[in-house]
């Protein structure tokens, strides 16, 4: 079985599991849901040898429900096909089911998600900071922490403090002026939308 | 300045007359040991500041130490995070006086382009600069040039008076109603005269 024709009979393989399918450039993207990922995961090794694990990421859509999304995009040695799966997670569970005893390289993927978007995963084995320093009170990558940090303090470990803005963000626009005009400057109100 | 004693023939030309603050600020200056606080891209061009093509060795500053108890200056070349923030400014005081701290590159110096929940907005927030050397990252000659601004800086020190304040009291007690002996460096006398504080 080629991968283009495995990946068109998964849907059925898996059946009520996917939620939905979406074909975009011949990028595979299934939705499943967050009490599915062990099974499906296991299944998508084994039987389907998606023996990498590339990247496991987060999306904060802050306003909407459910706010998160985890999402894994995984790649088939033999195949040589991409998959990619994602979970949506509501804010209230904010958690999901570690996959770091199927493909050990979800450890520090998961510590990072952890770290920053604050999504907890179940049994995982270490489940610390793996950016940020034990005790930092905020998940910096989520949509409502300001870009220019807030204070901290943690006595002999690390402090934070607010960076001053002074007008920024402050962006480059695409031109083909000199490098001088070029500059980075404070973002124009009108580009902000 | 320095005058050439003539009262024997046999060591004529090899004594020279100076000032204690000038003997000092010349040997210190001549001889800085950095501290390599390589943190970012700074770094790289820090080594290349003491590798042949610009060879920082002809300023006296090539003998990097990694031990902070052997050094002088302290060129923290790169982005200082808040995780990284409190070691640098621990090696810093593990450093022994006198001691004096070079700002290679914008995020040492400001932050640079990181207005981050990360990163220190300029290393002086903790510990004193001495000169700041702009770039991103500067390239070895600005980095020379940084490190040559700072032997003039040292040439105008009170490094006797201002540094061992009960020696100079010891040798000579006098010395502290004598108005202020100033340094004198190349082009005009530069230097404040030391508080009463510096020289109880």
């Amino acid at each position: 079985m080629t991968g283009p024709e495995l990946l068109k009979s998964l849907s059925r393989l898996l059946g009520l599991k996917i939620q939905s399918r979406i074909e975009f450039r011949h990028e595979t993207t299934f939705t499943i849901q967050p009490q599915d990922l062990r099974e499906v995961a296991k299944f998508g090794r084994d039987e389907l040898s998606f023996d990498y694990l590339i990247d496991i990421s987060s999306v904060d859509n802050l306003g909407e429900e459910p706010r998160f999304e985890v999402v894994y995009e995984l790649y088939s040695m033999t195949l040589a096909i991409h998959l990619r799966l994602k979970l949506a997670v509501s804010e209230e569970v904010c958690a999901v089911d570690t996959v770091s005893d199927i493909w050990p390289t979800a450890d520090w993927h998961e510590r990072e998600i952890y770290d920053m978007m604050g999504i907890r995963f179940n049994n995982h084995p270490d489940l610390r900071r793996i950016l940020m320093w034990d005790g930092y009170p905020f998940f910096p990558l989520r949509k409502d922490f300001p870009l220019e940090g807030l204070p901290s303090e943690m006595p002999d470990v690390a402090f934070t403090s607010a960076a001053p803005m002074e007008g920024g963000p402050f962006v480059t626009q695409p031109s083909t002026a000199t490098a001088k005009d070029r500059e980075p400057r404070a973002r124009r109100p009108e580009v902000t939308s | 300045m320095p005058q050439v004693a003539a009262y024997d023939s046999k060591i004529e030309g090899n004594v020279i007359f100076t000032q204690l603050d000038a003997a000092m600020n010349w040997m210190r200056k001549n001889s800085l040991w950095p501290m390599p606080m390589g943190l970012a891209c700074c770094a790289i061009e820090l080594m290349a500041a003491a590798a042949s093509r610009f060879d920082i060795a002809r300023f006296g500053s090539e003998v990097m130490r990694f031990s902070p108890r052997q050094c002088d200056v302290m060129i923290v070349a790169g982005t200082v995070t808040y995780k990284m923030a409190l070691a640098v400014k621990r090696i810093w005081e593990q450093m022994p006086e006198p001691k004096w701290c070079i700002a290679m590159g914008a995020c040492a110096s400001s932050g640079g382009m990181y207005r981050s929940y990360a990163v220190l907005q300029g290393i002086d927030q903790l510990i004193p600069v001495d000169v700041y050397i702009s770039g991103c990252p500067p390239r070895p000659e600005a980095l020379l040039e940084g490190l040559m601004r700072l032997q003039k800086k040292i040439e105008g020190e009170q490094s006797f008076l201002a540094q061992k304040p009960r020696l100079a009291a010891e040798l000579a007690p006098e010395i502290q109603r004598r108005p202020p002996v100033r340094a004198y460096v190349r082009g005009g006398i530069v230097g404040a005269p030391p508080s009463k504080r510096t020289l109880a």
